[in-house]
């Protein structure tokens, strides 16, 4: 009803967030992110502060998703950068990953503690059972779409091959397979 | 100590690089550097440690962090940060100068497309050498088949399947 909400809702703010700013929303991001932190990242940037518009989002992240690295590690260094140069970066990027670190951490001293006790041994094997699942069925959802070209499921089976069951080194593999797959791409497909 | 750092500075840095897709693509490098290679724990370890990182909050990276500080401690876990989020986050913002200019060039959506197949590949060999890992009895294994058949066919929260298997596993039904 007052004078802020009738303008426009389709530009970002125009004050820049600040690096604090840009370190504690990121590092309440860290901490309420479980299995994947783009939805709660999108959310946070382009609806509750509006620092960027959803198209600006939307290419930051095709950015962020061709470079190698974590989207949401990439996007924070993108958007700090963005914002306030080399120091924002490293706000965002330390803010993001300074609460998750700290309890991986706490995990892994609880794991050395007590990993003599059966009970917690039985735990944590329950866990790493349901983790690999949860890869499992991660492999199979980004498989499927590739069911209609040839070419892509034998370039992802000499990868499995390569690494899974040669344990050839990733890079030379890398090398050699993305080259191949790009000029596949490149010939047949665009 | 040193040498260790410096190794794992130089390992960290390579995957830092090569993690096209994400981290669940450079699983079976960081296993094989870490347990093959170094030795530095058994491949049992290194999923429990997988499963841990996924059992926390955050980007799904953080086993990085773990098995820094479980080979080295505190500067393990300083130097693997580093190494594993410094070269790509550089990367970032050098490219991201230059992201306006490519971004709409056919060449780059030729070459996120052939790199899809390899994701895939990757994902898929993270799968595999976790499983084998981590199922070293039956009851396991039926845990892990039981959270990908509801993973793929449901929408349920990843959180609920790994309390779900750690609940399962704490029954020590079917372990020795």
């Amino acid at each position: 009803m007052d004078a802020a909400s009738a303008a426009p809702t389709d530009v970002t703010i125009p004050e820049p967030p600040t690096i604090g700013a840009l370190f504690t929303s990121f590092l309440g991001l860290g901490l309420i992110g479980f299995g994947g932190v783009l939805p709660m990242a999108r959310r946070m940037i382009v609806e509750k502060r509006r620092w960027l518009t959803e198209a600006e989002f939307t290419d930051l992240l095709g950015l962020c998703q061709f470079l190698p690295g974590g989207n949401i590690i990439n996007l924070s260094v993108a958007i700090g950068l963005h914002f306030r140069g080399v120091a924002g970066a490293v706000a965002s990027l330390v803010g993001l990953i300074a609460a998750p670190s700290a309890i991986v951490i706490m995990l892994g001293v609880v794991y050395d503690r007590f990993q003599d006790d059966p009970r917690v041994q039985h735990l944590f094997a329950g866990l790493a059972a349901a983790a690999a699942g949860l890869l499992i069925a991660m492999a199979i959802k980004i498989a499927l779409p590739l069911r209609t070209r040839p070419v892509a499921i034998v370039i992802a089976a000499l990868c499995f091959v390569a690494i899974a069951v040669l344990r050839l080194p990733l890079l030379p593999t890398m090398i050699v397979l993305a080259s191949l797959s790009i000029f596949a791409t490149w010939r047949w497909q665009s | 100590m040193t040498a260790v750092l410096i190794s794992l500075a130089a390992i960290f840095a390579e995957l830092s690089l090569l993690a096209f897709g994400g981290g669940n693509t450079i699983l079976p490098e960081m296993q094989r550097q870490v347990v093959d290679i170094h030795h530095w724990m058994s491949a049992r370890d290194f999923s429990a440690m997988y499963a841990l990182a996924q059992a926390a909050p955050g980007p799904n990276m953080m086993v990085v962090t773990l098995v820094g500080w479980r080979v080295a401690g505190w500067p393990g876990v300083i130097v693997t940060s580093l190494a594993k989020f410094g070269p790509s986050s550089i990367l970032t913002g050098i490219v991201l100068k230059l992201w306006q200019r490519f971004k709409d060039r056919p060449w780059r959506r030729i070459v996120q497309q052939g790199l899809v197949p390899m994701t895939v590949g990757l994902v898929a060999a993270s799968a595999a050498l976790i499983t084998q890992a981590s199922d070293h009895e039956w009851s396991l294994a039926v845990i892990t088949a039981a959270c990908a058949l509801v993973a793929v066919t449901t929408k349920i929260h990843p959180l609920w399947l790994l309390a779900a298997g750690a609940l399962a596993g704490l029954s020590g039904i079917g372990l020795s």
